[in-house]
């Protein structure tokens, strides 16, 4: 229970914590005193975000070799442009031909992994480094954290989800496409239809562990009795949202091993293996 | 087995102080405030610590060991080798009082703060009544045995003592969500948790999380289920609208 404490009783002045007198903390010097590789985690998470962050541009700007039939990448999906190649999705508008349809819907899933409670951990610790790592110093000299502007916005993570929920439909839907052969014949499976279920599959995964879908489905409520049905998913959700983390890099490896596949068969490097 | 193992204690008080070498008799099974009991014993009878159950439920002997926060008497020596120098100093975040020992009043000062459970009115025949399901969230909190390890680690505060004002810690975050979440409780803490608690100042970096000794989740299952409360409250205009029209009846 908390209870509080009488106050002014201890040989030191109560800690203040108005930020006014001095903090009187133990004289320490070291930044931190960990003995263990510490810095190992960040390093890795930095080096791979970066990778992707270089890879998914260069492929969302290069605006060729995204469709191979009957497959589309993933990074170019849904496209909505006449620009396109293939015929996956309706085409709404012309755009600039500079332009590479990529650009035009990309904006959403990097809204949700941007906004994502768990990439923000990764990237505050490994690239902002408040903290790097629990109990080594920060190099900042302030900090607000999200308390206010620009990063109050991360609080409209859950409309993100709202897009990326739209967005595996459409990959589901691609996934499902790519049991056509190359004529439009339904009846085919091939390595690449393997490669984008898998992605859909791992893609509905990380969605549905979100932290704002477990509020969503059922954690605002606090009467769980009164609502059987939502209760129900939100114990599923929070049994995924334990793995979250998990499915945040597993889909994030396979929409780029996805989109690779689709290039290396649309350069014509490698060819589709044919199950049926 | 015992060996003789090597270690590094901070002393001092609040005007200076330094870490000092030790090299003290290690027995099998023993854990660090074993180690740092035989110390006070036989070399340092002046060495100030603090404990109390020796039990991993009392919360008194946090200390920094190795540059982590954790209890000295849940930290087993078998997690060290027998070479290696281990370095044991009192938390950072708070003033110390001597040696390892240091003033957490901050902590109940942000405790007396927290707008107190206040339920809803009996039922007729003057008992409480509320359903396992809808408590059982809270409860997880309820574990929490206050050694302030999470609020030692937390950045926030640690790196940054003028935050301390504005900033309860992950500590009474979780004490907030637990109110929030309480079936029978009344008040809506969602302002003040943003306003008064600094919630907005967690980063969910989830070193809370990471230190806690018993094993509460403060980042998943506290703090963004809070943030979450937040956003509907201030932040997503379809749920304000919904509360406006009286659509949404929080239940
Ligand atoms: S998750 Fe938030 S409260 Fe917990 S240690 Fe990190 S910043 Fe502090
Ligand atoms: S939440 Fe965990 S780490 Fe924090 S005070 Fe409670 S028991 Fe200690
Ligand atoms: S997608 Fe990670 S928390 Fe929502
Ligand atoms: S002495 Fe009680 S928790 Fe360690």
């Amino acid at each position: 229970m908390t209870t509080t404490a009488p106050r002014g009783t201890g040989a030191v002045t109560p800690g203040r914590g108005s930020g006014g007198p001095p903090p009187r903390r133990a004289a320490i010097a070291a930044r931190h005193l960990r003995t263990d590789r510490w810095w190992l985690q960040p390093l890795i998470t930095a080096v791979v975000l970066l990778c992707f962050v270089v890879y998914s541009s260069f492929r969302a700007f290069q605006n060729a070799y995204y469709f191979a039939e009957p497959y589309i990448s993933p990074f170019y999906s849904p496209c909505i442009t006449t620009g396109c190649e293939g015929d996956t999705f309706p085409e709404f508008f012309t755009g600039p031909s500079f332009i590479s349809p990529a650009i035009y819907i990309l904006v959403i899933p990097l809204g949700f992994r941007g906004t994502c409670y768990y990439y923000r951990k990764a990237y505050y610790r490994s690239f902002w480094l408040s903290p790097p790592a629990c109990a080594v110093g920060e190099p900042h000299r302030r900090y607000t954290g999200e308390s206010r502007p620009p990063l109050l916005i991360q609080n409209l993570h859950r409309y993100a989800l709202y897009g990326a929920l739209i967005f595996n439909v459409v990959l589901t839907y691609d996934a499902i496409l790519g049991f056509r052969d190359e004529t439009g014949e339904w009846g085919h499976m091939g390595l690449g239809t393997l490669v984008l279920l898998v992605n859909a599959a791992l893609l509905w995964l990380y969605t549905l562990s979100c932290h704002s879908c477990r509020h969503l489905v059922g954690g605002r409520l606090n009467h769980f009795s009164r609502h059987p049905l939502r209760y129900r998913l939100w114990t599923r959700v929070s049994r995924l949202n334990a793995s979250h983390a998990r499915f945040a890099w597993l889909s994030l490896f396979s929409v780029a091993i996805a989109d690779a596949y689709v290039f290396l068969l649309a350069t014509g490097t490698i060819s589709d293996l044919r199950f049926f | 087995m015992s060996y003789a193992g090597r270690f590094r204690v901070w002393r001092g008080d609040v005007t200076g102080g330094d870490l000092e070498d030790f090299t003290v008799e290690v027995n099998e099974g023993e854990v660090v405030l074993d180690v740092i009991h035989r110390l006070q014993a036989t070399q340092a009878g002046d060495l100030a610590v603090r404990w109390n159950c020796k039990a991993g439920k009392c919360g008194s002997c946090g200390a920094e060991i190795n540059g982590r926060p954790r209890l000295m008497c849940m930290t087993r020596m078998s997690t060290f080798g027998e070479a290696d120098t281990v370095t044991i100093t009192p938390l950072r975040t708070f003033p110390v009082v001597r040696d390892l020992v240091t003033d957490v009043s901050y902590n109940y000062e942000k405790a007396a703060q927290i707008p107190a459970f206040s339920p809803r009115p009996r039922d007729a025949d003057g008992n409480y009544r509320m359903q396992q399901v809808d408590v059982e969230r809270s409860q997880e909190f309820r574990k929490c045995i206050e050694c302030f390890l999470c609020q030692d680690t937390c950045h926030v505060i640690r790196d940054h003592e003028g935050n301390k004002a504005a900033f309860a810690g992950p500590r009474f975050l979780i004490r907030l969500a637990e109110l929030d979440m309480h079936p029978l409780d009344t008040t809506d803490r969602r302002d003040a948790a943003q306003d008064e608690f600094g919630l907005g100042y967690c980063n969910i970096t989830k070193c809370c999380s990471e230190v806690c000794p018993e094993g509460i989740h403060l980042t998943d299952n506290g703090i963004i289920p809070l943030k979450e409360r937040v956003v509907d409250r201030r932040f997503d205009p379809l749920t304000w609208l919904g509360s406006k029209i009286g659509r949404r009846p929080r239940d």
